[in-house]
């Protein structure tokens, strides 16, 4: 049985016009799987490294160089918000609003909530820094936040 | 201050369009005069391009400020086979927003100085390398792809001409280091954003193995309205060349400066390059905020240190940052630092962030981040030594490319913010030191 549905093979696929090697689709095929199964498993890398005529090893030497993704052991809940903690957020307030939800939602950064539904990662610079404290959710950036509104926002 | 930097009488022009209805869309920038300069342009040999963008004198906006003209003047001439034409969107340096502006705003800008440098370069590809963090950007940028295929401004024979373009929009994964242009190269090509040994410099050998430019977004939308309205334009505003320095190109046109940390207004503005920290953050930014005064103030993202309170009346060109110890210019990014904050925990945050975003790759960066992290650490648990203040200046003084042992200049940015802190402000870490002060910040498990 494949872990990759036939929509996105032919998704990936779709990408080879771009680049003139396969390899390049590397970046992409990884964020259409993660896009749908919360992770990029072992199988999928697999089925990736045959469309772009590469070794499962290649795939899984640039997934793990990037913190974006995540292995099949660790799979995203079904929000992922990203609290940034670099310098100009830290200024305002992005380390305690940060430690302001793990402690209400009871997880450490890159951890997920036992319902599964949020899964809270620290960000170093997410470039929204007139906004500090700014916060990542899926790939929308939101602008001076507090540790209610991201509730609000996060959890409706 | 001479004349042409004052920026009280400055217009707009990165940011003109800003808050017009629509200033996305394609509909709109076209009502505007959009399009004209690459209609201009079209016309003109790539050759003429080149001189016009040199003789403007600009100057690379992503941080290490090379001349543009000079770096499309590499690639080899006479050469068969692709050319390609790399944007540099990864803008991830702490401090950094004025990209993802400029492209949510008013994208056609931007993507019309792409098809302008293309078309100078002779290449026939460009990927436009996008932070994944700008979502809305990528969604902004591939409706106005999509329109300019529509109009027949990409795509085959490109209004009508010989010229042929495709822009692909390619995205990132969360790593700072592929803003490193060589790591963004990697990157593109599906693999771990390592930077490459040079030379072979992209120009001769870059992108899939084939001469390739490398450019910032803001630099892009500069050779726009340097192609409408003359190098002479360009060169009327900002600071002129030192003409006792020879090495000097000059600080030439309209910037984008990013303004935020402790001040009321945080936000962007555009003005000459030359404008003072002091300028910016009292008269654009409403001033240091609760009243409070600077204590330092970071001139253009982390990477580039920092400036005391008494050097706030440095201007913020290509050569000012430098001549107060500051690594350079960098992205222009001014982060203000008040004086109720501990320069321990500001270096502690920097060093962090260059631990955690350090490739891997050179060990001097690997280690040399990860220990001077480590070190801070301890200092902020209480139980620091005064002999860590020599080891973290060692530490600096070890990485990055002009010590000679990293292969990408990020590795110096990740030194300097060590460096200055220790240059300027070595009494306070000492007393900090000494009183056995734990820091007040909160600390997380595992958050490395």
């Amino acid at each position: 049985m494949s872990e990759l549905s036939e929509d996105t093979k032919q998704k990936i696929r779709d990408h080879f016009g771009r680049y003139p090697t396969k390899q390049a689709v590397t970046l992409p095929a990884l964020h259409m799987v993660q896009d749908e199964k919360r992770c990029v498993s072992n199988k999928a890398m697999e089925e990736i490294a045959e469309i772009l005529e590469l070794a499962p090893s290649q795939i899984h030497d640039t997934l793990s160089f990037y913190g974006y993704f995540r292995t099949e052991d660790a799979p995203l809940g079904e929000t992922r918000v990203w609290i940034c903690r670099s310098l100009p957020c830290m200024l305002r307030g992005g380390e305690e609003l940060l430690a302001e939800l793990c402690g209400r939602w009871g997880i450490s950064p890159g951890e997920t909530t036992a319902d599964g539904k949020i899964t809270l990662e620290l960000a170093e610079c997410l470039g929204a820094c007139d906004g500090a404290p700014c916060m990542l959710v899926g790939d929308e950036l939101s602008l001076r936040m507090t540790a209610d509104s991201v509730e609000q926002q996060v959890r409706g | 201050m001479t004349d042409n930097i004052n920026s009280t009488k400055f217009e707009p022009v990165l940011l003109g369009r800003l808050g017009r209805p629509n200033s996305a869309s394609l509909a709109s920038y076209q009502a505007d005069g959009g399009y004209s300069a690459l209609r201009k342009a079209l016309t003109m040999t790539q050759t003429q391009i080149v001189d016009l963008v040199k003789d403007s004198g600009l100057r690379g906006r992503g941080g290490a400020g090379f001349p543009t003209g000079l770096k499309w003047s590499f690639l080899p001439q006479n050469i068969s086979g692709p050319i390609y034409m790399c944007i540099n969107g990864d803008e991830s340096e702490p401090g950094t927003f004025n990209n993802r502006i400029l492209i949510e705003e008013d994208p056609h800008q931007v993507l019309e100085g792409i098809v302008i440098g293309s078309y100078a370069t002779r290449a026939t590809t460009a990927y436009f390398y996008l932070r994944y963090e700008y979502g809305r950007c990528y969604r902004t940028l591939q409706k106005a792809v999509d329109e300019m295929y529509a109009a027949g401004l990409l795509g085959k024979n490109i209004l009508g001409s010989d010229y042929s373009l495709d822009i692909h929009l390619h995205r990132g994964a969360c790593a700072y280091i592929c803003g490193e242009e060589t790591g963004l190269i990697e990157s593109l090509e599906g693999k771990r954003a390592w930077p490459r040994i040079k030379p072979p410099f992209p120009a001769v050998e870059g992108a899939f193995r084939r001469p390739t430019v490398v450019n910032n977004v803001e630099t892009m939308a500069c050779v726009t309205h340097i192609v409408n309205r003359g190098a002479e334009w360009f060169k009327s505003i900002g600071v002129p060349k030192d003409p006792s320095n020879p090495r000097d190109a000059g600080s030439y046109g309209p910037k984008l400066y990013c303004i935020s940390g402790h001040v009321n207004k945080p936000g962007l503005v555009e003005l000459p390059l030359g404008v003072t920290a002091r300028e910016l953050i009292d008269q654009h930014a409403g001033g240091v905020w609760k009243g409070r005064k600077a204590k330092a103030v970071v001139p253009g993202g982390i990477s580039m240190g920092f400036m005391s309170a008494d050097e706030l009346d440095t201007p913020l060109d290509f050569a000012g940052p430098g001549r107060v110890g500051c690594l350079g210019l960098g992205t222009a990014a001014v982060v203000v630092i008040d004086d109720h904050t501990s320069m321990v925990d500001v270096l502690y945050n920097c060093c962090r962030f260059f631990a955690h975003e350090s490739c891997g790759q050179c060990t001097p960066c690997r280690e040399g981040t990860a220990w001077s992290t480590k070190i801070l650490e301890r200092m902020r648990a209480g139980r620091g030594k005064i002999g860590d203040i020599d080891l973290l200046l060692e530490i600096s003084g070890s990485i990055g490319t002009m010590p000679g042992t990293t292969i990408c200049g990020l590795a110096d940015g990740a030194a300097w913010p060590i460096k200055n802190a220790i240059q300027k402000f070595r009494p306070e870490l000492e007393e900090y030191i000494r009183s056995g002060r734990k820091a007040e910040a909160p600390q997380l498990a595992g958050a490395h």
